[in-house]
């Protein structure tokens, strides 16, 4: 199945640089359509007022986590089949656990490369 | 056994007011109950005037406060760095559509690591704000303990009101430690077992 690269795609980080680097390795992978937010709660209120087909959170933010974000888009009836990517520091066991529990389409530990990203975007997009 | 102001404290007072209302002889027990009161109260003393002597109040109004300052810089600088670097980057990316195919690919291939390596600024960042949770926490024991020995109550900082942490909030430990935590390869056969 061909993936989509026009799909809109939101990013979710507090990091500014993080947002710039992971839109920067989309660049290459030729999604250009793309969105920041710096919380839970930011991200949550664009994905209500567009139309997404990817996001890529972070887990450790302020004042809404990106476990909570993703409880929320689950939640909603427009939102709940999103493909949902977390890129996080969190590397314990139990938080991948706590995120697929919660619906995460995939999960992705920092520091990351640009393969992995490559990689796990085709697999969530194929199953979307 | 007087406090470091020179006034006698509570364990000097409860030596004078067991004395009081001991009449005739002491038997051997209580004169040795006297005397373990006596050396529990120098040891007391003891204490304090150490504890004293570290000035603990510099503690939490001069060493954490800067130290909590100087990682704050820290993390600003890097971010500035880093930021710079990928400046740098995005301008050596445009010029990719000019070049021959191999060093288009070359350019491509080392613009990606440069972005990768990056990433370090976030982790390094998100290590630093442990470090400066740490040390504020260190800050109120060190408020408690001054407290507890008499030094008079420090301007302790109003607890917050907080509202119940999310799930979320509750397993946000991260990152792990080299070895604390589960690597991508893990992750993915863990998520593949859910299937």
């Amino acid at each position: 199945m061909a993936i989509d690269k026009n799909t809109n795609v939101l990013i979710v980080d507090d990091y500014k640089t993080m947002l710039r680097i992971i839109r920067n390795l989309l660049k290459q992978l030729d999604f250009n359509n793309v969105e920041e937010a710096t919380d839970g709660q930011e991200a949550l209120a664009k994905l209500r007022a567009g139309h997404f087909g990817l996001i890529i959170s972070d887990w450790n933010m302020q004042p809404m986590t990106g476990l909570d974000l993703l409880k929320e888009v689950r939640a909603d009836g427009r939102l709940k089949d999103t493909p949902f990517i977390m890129i996080t520091a969190e590397s314990k066991t139990e938080n991948v656990v706590a995120a697929k529990a919660a619906g995460v389409s995939n999960y992705i530990v920092k520091p990351f490369n640009a393969e992995t990203l490559r990689e796990k975007i085709e697999k969530v997009m194929a199953h979307a | 056994m007087p406090d470091g102001d020179g006034t006698p404290d509570k364990i000097e007072q409860a030596v004078r007011a067991v004395l009081g209302s001991l009449s005739g002889d002491l038997t051997v027990t209580e004169a040795a109950l006297l005397a373990e009161l006596e050396g529990l109260g120098r040891e007391v003393a003891r204490a304090k005037s150490e504890i004293a002597a570290l000035r603990v109040e510099d503690i939490n109004h001069s060493h954490i406060p800067t130290a909590t300052d100087e990682l704050d810089a820290v993390v600003e600088h890097t971010a500035a760095a880093t930021n710079e670097i990928l400046d740098c980057c995005e301008k050596l990316e445009g010029l990719q559509p000019g070049l021959s195919g191999e060093a288009a690919d070359v350019v491509g291939s080392v613009v990606t690591r440069i972005y990768e390596a990056c990433s370090f600024q976030d982790i390094t960042g998100q290590r630093i704000g442990k470090v400066v949770a740490a040390l504020k926490a260190i800050e109120k024991r060190v408020a408690a303990v001054s407290e507890s020995f008499g030094r008079g109550p420090e301007p302790a900082p109003a607890e917050e009101e907080r509202a119940p942490l999310t799930e979320g909030q509750k397993l946000a430990n991260g990152p792990q430690l080299p070895g604390g935590g589960t690597s991508q390869e893990e992750i993915d056969r863990l998520l593949a077992s859910f299937d």
